[in-house]
């Protein structure tokens, strides 16, 4: 009986998340009238706006994962060689993103670095879009952060800088050498993350005012039907295809136990 | 100066003085271990010559230059750990060839020299192995190979087979030290296990609330402790109270009998010492003349092969007793009464 009630809400609890995605995945197809056909999927992927938006957000994605590895590697390897006692804090820092909205981020972005700002960052497009690099920088820090320091916590990261210490190597060997390659799975599970998130997200895009996918997204959605629908069908698509990335590369290093 | 010098080391980690006035000279080629319970500063002191740690105060010279102030990777220094710390993403090979490849050493004298090494440890097939393919008696191999590979002035082993199981812990010892001794590689062996410190050094020295309580070769650190945690913390021991009554000649009294040590006793004349000794000194039976002896009733006979380990009951004093194995005289019977002699050699007088 108990074990009836368990599979029971299972299954609710899969019509709860799978339905909506039915519909919509339903919905996407059926822009002719009468048959299932993908010429809505055709329209977004022929539309200029589609292309040079998401390309912005792939190339914004790539630089925020170069920043994010570049700050957090060097950071989490730093925290457990010298100060393990400060772990917490700084895991208490990186968990900020998560409790503080986008919004509020952004907004304190703007007062400080607008065009009558110390540091009047906003007021070319580079440095809007360095601007919003940084934002998402933030935005994916929980999960880079993570993944990174589970990764440093498989190695014994005290012993092997010491062994490699003793060999004559410096710091920039060491990371380059023996710490990157070691949690490069945990490196490219956070990149993959980022790349979702950076994908997807609107807010910091659109009030920075830049042409990213997110905010295409919301215009598409205002303003036509069946074409939102393909390309949520589409960042779904790009959401999984990075959580299977995630999954296979996790399964590819050779030093591992099988 | 020696070869490798450590003159007045101290280190102190806040109120918590580790090391105090360490000094220990090593001449070249020598295998010196630190011995020493846990946590009486052995790793400290090889860290400090690793350069992982700052001493306090003091200074460390390797071949005459001063490199207390020098980073770990400007020393020149091998180092092997208790938890082999190979890099788990690079082959054998490749772990062997980390320190050539930081110095610039060329990729065919880099190979050569890695194959070199590997056939040193008896591992030339392994090469293309990860870590993790390997058994934790040749992970502890690889990286000595690895630390040797660089051909460091000096080698650095902090509790290498305490990790492994008792069988290979026992050849891979007898292996380090041939290499060691083939090479003449400068060695610093790091153990609580003196067994291990005994066997394999030229020199041992023992340490105990970080400080050298005595350094000597294995010899005379087991049959001359120089002080009374030297004598229990190495073999087992027999120690009884006695009274001096000539310190000049090593004369005291042991009970109802006088033994002369004929060694000088550093105590002044009435004063209370312990007498020391091994188990295999002490005889059953009349010994030689000058022995002291004594009368005891046996109340343990442990055969351990080789040796059969006696213990006696002396009037309220247990003393242990070693004799070797003669298939010809079966132990003797517990509760038997028998005369035990004691040598005035194997006597140690316990000042300190
Ligand atoms: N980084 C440190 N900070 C504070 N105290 C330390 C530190 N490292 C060692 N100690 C203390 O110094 C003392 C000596 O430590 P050390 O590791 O040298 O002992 P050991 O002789 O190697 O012991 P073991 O046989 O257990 O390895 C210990 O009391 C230890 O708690
Ligand atoms: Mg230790």
């Amino acid at each position: 009986m108990t074990r009836i009630a368990a599979y029971g809400t299972i299954l609710l609890g899969c019509l709860y998340f799978i339905m909506p995605m039915i519909g919509m995945a339903e919905f996407s197809l059926s822009m002719r009238r009468g048959v299932y056909s993908l010429d809505a999927y055709r329209v977004v992927l022929a539309d200029p706006q589609f292309q040079a938006t998401f390309t912005y957000s792939l190339v914004m994605a790539l630089f925020t994962i170069i920043f994010g590895v570049l700050l957090v590697v060097p950071t989490a390897y730093w925290v457990q060689l010298k100060m393990p006692k400060l772990r917490p804090v700084v895991e208490f820092v990186t968990l900020l993103p998560l409790v503080i909205p986008a919004i509020v981020v952004v907004f304190g972005y703007i007062r400080l670095y607008n065009t009558s700002g110390w540091l009047p960052m906003t007021g070319s497009v580079m440095g809007t879009n360095i601007l919003l690099m940084f934002g998402y920088a933030t935005l994916a820090l929980p999960y880079m952060y993570r993944a990174v320091d589970t990764g440093l916590r498989t190695i014994d990261v005290a012993t092997l800088t010491e062994a490699a210490q003793s060999l004559g190597a410096g710091w920039l060997r060491i990371m380059a050498t023996l710490i990157l390659p070691n949690v490069l799975g945990a490196v490219l599970s956070g990149a993959f993350l980022t790349l979702a998130i950076v994908i997807g997200e609107f807010t910091m895009a659109a009030l920075l005012d830049r042409p990213a996918f997110g905010p295409y997204m919301q215009i598409l959605g205002a303003n036509k039907a069946y074409e939102p629908a393909a390309l949520a069908v589409i960042a779904f698509a790009i959401t999984w295809a990075c959580m299977g990335l995630i999954q296979m590369v996790s399964r590819l290093s050779k030093h591992k136990r099988a | 100066m020696a070869f490798l010098d450590l003159a007045h080391l101290d280190k102190s980690y806040g109120a918590n003085h580790v090391v105090k006035d360490f000094n220990l000279a090593i001449e070249k080629g020598e295998f010196v271990s630190l011995l020493g319970p846990s946590g009486c500063g052995k790793t400290t002191v090889l860290r400090m010559v690793g350069g992982f740690e700052v001493p306090s105060a003091g200074t460390i010279h390797i071949d005459g230059q001063d490199v207390t102030s020098l980073k770990s990777n400007q020393r020149n220094i091998g180092m092997v750990f208790q938890a082999y710390a190979l890099f788990p993403n690079l082959t054998v090979a490749q772990n062997v060839a980390f320190g050539l490849k930081v110095a610039g050493v060329s990729k065919a004298e880099t190979a050569e020299r890695v194959t070199e090494m590997l056939s040193l440890i008896g591992l030339a097939d392994l090469g293309n192995r990860y870590p993790f393919q390997l058994s934790g008696g040749q992970q502890q191999r690889v990286a000595l190979a690895r630390a040797l590979a660089v051909r460091p002035k000096v080698l650095l082993l902090d509790e290498p087979l305490s990790a492994l199981d008792a069988k290979i812990r026992a050849s891979l010892r007898r292996e380090i030290r041939s290499i060691q001794q083939r090479l003449g590689i400068t060695t610093i062996f790091v153990t609580h296990d003196q067994e291990e410190a005994l066997s394999m050094s030229d020199r041992v020295v023992v340490m105990s609330g970080g400080r050298a309580d005595q350094i000597g070769t294995p010899h005379q650190v087991y049959n001359r402790p120089a002080t009374r945690f030297v004598a229990s913390f190495v073999g087992t021991l027999n120690t009884f109270d006695a009274t001096v009554t000539d310190p000049a000649t090593g004369t005291v009294r042991l009970g109802d009998s006088t033994v002369v040590l004929n060694r000088p006793v550093e105590a002044a004349s009435g004063a209370a010492i312990t007498l020391a000794l091994r188990p295999e000194s002490a005889t059953l039976g009349a010994g030689n003349p000058g022995d002291v002896t004594l009368m005891g009733r046996i109340t343990e006979v442990q055969f351990l092969g080789a040796i059969i380990r006696i213990t006696a009951d002396l009037g309220g004093h247990d003393l242990t007793l070693d004799t070797f194995n003669r298939a010809a005289t079966p132990p003797p019977h517990i509760g038997e009464e028998v005369t035990i002699s004691l040598p005035p050699d194997g006597l140690v007088a316990l000042v300190a």
